[in-house]
């Protein structure tokens, strides 16, 4: 009886703190919309976060996308030459790249590396009083600290996507056509004709665009959120690449459902 | 205007449910350094914290200048902390900037002055402070005193009525410690500021400090001038000052008798 008393005081407490949680972050999305009039005045806080948060994954997610694309080159090859349709692998590699794997990859790189290095340099900057100190100074951290990384995070989301697909397409191209020996030709003319520039092109760069407003929020919350010690932040951080990946692939279900329903 | 710049009226503060602050009252003349000293854990940084608006009294008020603090909005706040200076415990410097781009932040935020005007007040405060010449360095490159003095270059960056000192000393050695502490009086003295200093350490806050606050168990459990409290007769005044292991502070946390616990 009592085992059960706890195991539900347990449920309880587990459940009361996670919708706490949510609320504190949804109240935290709502001030950076509140105090984004501030560091929009501000536009070069914004522009030096797009460079560090961009120019930090530019390579993990170049050379990513270069594999990818070369899998994908494989991949479909093998499939395509069963059915004797080899010179669909662009139209293949393209569309797999556009509509999942270049927003869906790149996301996930981004939490890795651009999201837990905003975890933990807010977590850190909680724990070093710096917040409190901008805050004594009559300055708000949302404004200067969270707001232009939010921004940051999802200006910088749907141009690596971008880049992830343009470098993919590459990989595709290099195992296909120089080393398989598909016909170039067939290659891009497939998948000028077939890549659909409002609904696989915009769906993806929708898809990339949501997937950088859920990171970047995560990221910044649970630096936001970190108890200050660092034990807090390295967990902070651990959280952000769980909970990060979670709601990429469950907000691509959502999403690509309705974009092919819709 | 009285001059009394801060007053602290029947204060009283808690986290969660348990109770931190008991009825706190508290007065800094305008013009002096003042000390809250007390235990680790006792609320003193929390006091200033108060002070600052970070936080709302469960009851009674703090008033600076005139002004109740927590019934200002977040615009009366912000003004009134543009009169404050906070110096934080470790420094609290922004990592990502230089020593120059630290002192000059507030006067970034809070003024439109030219940039040459600002390169010459960051370079004076600095040089208050000792530290003209380490303006280009990084803040890890600071050693803890250093850091500190840094950080207080940028508390009185705006010429604040009122300067806050969590722990200024706490992990100094004895030079860094004596240098603070003259620059502290100096300061104070120079600007024409208030000062309130939130410390443990007795000798060097009875050295310089004009009145001093004990606080205890939640409420001030003495006051008065270095000298007034040297010579109290009160248990927890004396264990403190003369840094008596054992005393109305016990060194045991509240246990069960040895003998129960070893199973006797
Ligand atoms: N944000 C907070 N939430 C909950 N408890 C806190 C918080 N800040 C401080 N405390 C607790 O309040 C007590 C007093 O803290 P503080 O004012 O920092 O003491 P002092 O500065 O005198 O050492 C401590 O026991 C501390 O653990
Ligand atoms: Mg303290």
């Amino acid at each position: 009886m009592k085992t059960l008393f706890n195991f539900f005081e347990k449920l309880g407490n587990s459940i009361t703190s996670r919708v706490l949680r949510l609320g504190a972050a949804t109240r935290l999305i709502f001030l950076i919309f509140v105090y984004s009039g501030d560091s929009f005045k501000r536009i070069h806080l914004t522009i030096r976060e797009v460079y560090f948060t961009g120019v930090m994954s530019l390579v993990i997610i170049v050379v990513s996308a270069f594999f990818v694309g070369m899998v994908l080159g494989l991949q479909g090859y093998y499939t395509l030459q069963k059915y004797g349709s080899s010179e669909a692998i662009g139209v293949l590699v393209a569309l797999a790249l556009v509509r999942e794997l270049g927003p869906v990859v790149t996301a996930l790189l981004f939490a890795g590396r651009a999201g837990t290095a905003i975890t933990a340099e807010i977590g850190l900057m909680k724990a070093t009083e710096q917040l409190s100190a901008m805050e004594m100074m009559a300055v708000s951290p949302i404004a200067r600290i969270i707001a232009p990384r939010f921004w940051a995070g999802v200006i910088a989301m749907p141009i690596l996507a971008s880049i992830f697909s343009m470098v993919g397409v590459l990989g595709g191209y290099v195992v296909a056509v120089p080393i398989i020996g598909v016909d170039e030709g067939a290659f891009w003319s497939q998948m000028q004709a077939n890549v659909d520039f409002n609904f696989d092109i915009m769906s993806g760069l929708i898809k990339s665009l949501v997937f950088g407003v859920a990171c970047t929020i995560i990221a910044l919350f649970e630096g936001f959120d970190a108890p200050p010690t660092a034990e807090g932040v390295s967990r902070a951080t651990t959280r952000t690449v769980v909970t990060s990946s979670l709601a990429i692939l469950a907000l691509d279900f959502v999403l690509t459902s309705f974009m092919i329903s819709g | 205007m009285s001059d009394n710049i801060i007053s602290i009226k029947d204060l009283r503060f808690g986290y969660g449910n348990r109770e931190l602050h008991k009825g706190i009252n508290m007065q800094f003349p305008r013009g002096k350094v003042s000390a809250i000293m007390g235990g680790s854990g006792s609320g003193k940084t929390t006091i200033l914290r108060l002070i600052g608006g970070q936080i709302k009294p469960t009851a009674g008020q703090v008033s600076v200048d005139g002004t109740i603090v927590h019934q200002q909005d977040r615009e009366g706040i912000y003004r009134l902390r543009r009169k404050m200076g906070m110096l934080f415990q470790h420094g609290a410097l922004f990592s990502d900037l230089s020593v120059f781009e630290n002192v000059a932040f507030p006067m970034r935020e809070h003024t439109d002055l030219p940039e040459n005007i600002i390169k010459d007040l960051v370079l004076l405060k600095l040089n208050a402070v000792g530290l003209r010449g380490a303006a280009y360095l990084m803040p890890t490159e600071l050693s803890g005193g250093m850091a500190r003095r840094v950080a207080l270059a940028r508390a009185i960056a705006l010429d604040p009525d009122i300067i806050m000192y969590d722990e200024p000393f706490a992990g100094l050695d004895p030079i860094s410690m004596a240098v603070i502490c003259d620059l502290i009086r100096t300061l104070n003295d120079a600007l024409g500021a208030t000062s309130i200093i939130v410390t443990h350490d007795v000798a060097e806050t009875f050295s310089f400090a004009d009145y001093v606050y004990f606080i205890a168990d939640g409420v001030v459990a003495a006051e008065g001038t270095p000298k007034q409290l040297m010579t109290s007769k009160l248990p927890f005044i004396k264990q403190f000052i003369h840094g008596e292991k054992d005393g109305p502070v016990p060194f045991h946390y509240n246990a069960p008798s040895l003998n129960s616990d070893l199973g006797l």
